[in-house]
């Protein structure tokens, strides 16, 4: 898994990449939470996750839940076939916000 | 027909090993990419509950068994921890938002059948799961 964080347009937008599993789902929550702490608008960019499990949907759910407690933005984009799969097994996908691109994410913030 | 019958060490860091000897496995056989993509998810998230509730952090070692038979798919796991309480293996509802527990839900909604049997001598749990994939699954 690779994640990479990036300023844009007022956003952080945190690419993730790869395999999104138990072993490197700690990291995309500690991430993910220290950007919740510091209350700015997140946009995951997953167009590169090749796959995610529940360890990694946890870590997004977290996310979620303390940005829509502190009234912020947290919101998923360009998500991969194999993630939305997840998502919609977890019927996350109907709970999440979720634009088609990172762009498309950064104009509705 | 085995395709896979293979040790692995049960640990987070070889869960990507054991992802991908299942999808190499699934695909030898001509499954289609959305029932390997099942398949897949469905052993790592068990593999993921032997690691945390099986095993609880100790050592320990994972078998991975996928057997073809005609338009099924039948993929055993044995490991040789103390023996699960099978009661309290659940999904948690989906309307509840929250972090975990969703593990177990993905299992059942990926698998035909799961099923834990007796294990081997020398085992301590065995969990069978079986995944059809002939026209329209």
């Amino acid at each position: 898994m690779n994640i990479e964080t990036s300023e844009q347009g007022g956003s952080v937008v945190v690419a993730l990449a790869g395999e999104v599993d138990l072993q490197h789902s700690p990291k995309l929550r500690k991430v993910l939470m220290e950007l919740m702490l510091e209350r700015r608008p997140v946009i995951v960019d997953m167009a590169g996750v090749a796959y995610i499990d529940s360890s990694g949907i946890a870590g997004l759910v977290e996310a979620y839940q303390m940005a829509r407690r502190q009234a912020g933005r947290f919101t998923l984009a360009a998500v991969s076939q194999p993630a939305m799969r997840v998502l919609q097994l977890a019927r996350l996908d109907k709970v999440f916000a979720i634009a088609d691109t990172v762009a498309a994410a950064l104009g509705s913030v | 027909m085995t395709t896979l019958d293979r040790r692995f060490p049960a640990r987070p860091e070889r869960l990507c090993d054991i992802r991908h000897a299942v999808a190499e496995a699934v695909g030898a056989v001509g499954c289609p990419q959305p029932v390997i993509g099942d398949v897949v998810l469905a052993v790592d998230e068990a593999c993921q509950n032997i690691i945390r509730h099986a095993y609880r952090g100790a050592d320990g070692d994972i078998v991975v068994q996928v057997a073809a038979e005609a338009d099924r798919l039948v993929i055993q796991l044995i490991d040789f921890a103390p023996p699960v309480d099978v009661a309290k293996i659940c999904p948690r509802p989906l309307d509840e938002l929250r972090p975990g527990g969703l593990g177990t839900h993905f299992i059942n909604s990926v698998m035909d059948e799961i099923d834990f049997l007796p294990p081997p001598d020398g085992a301590g749990n065995l969990l069978r799961m079986v995944k059809h994939f002939g026209d329209g699954q």
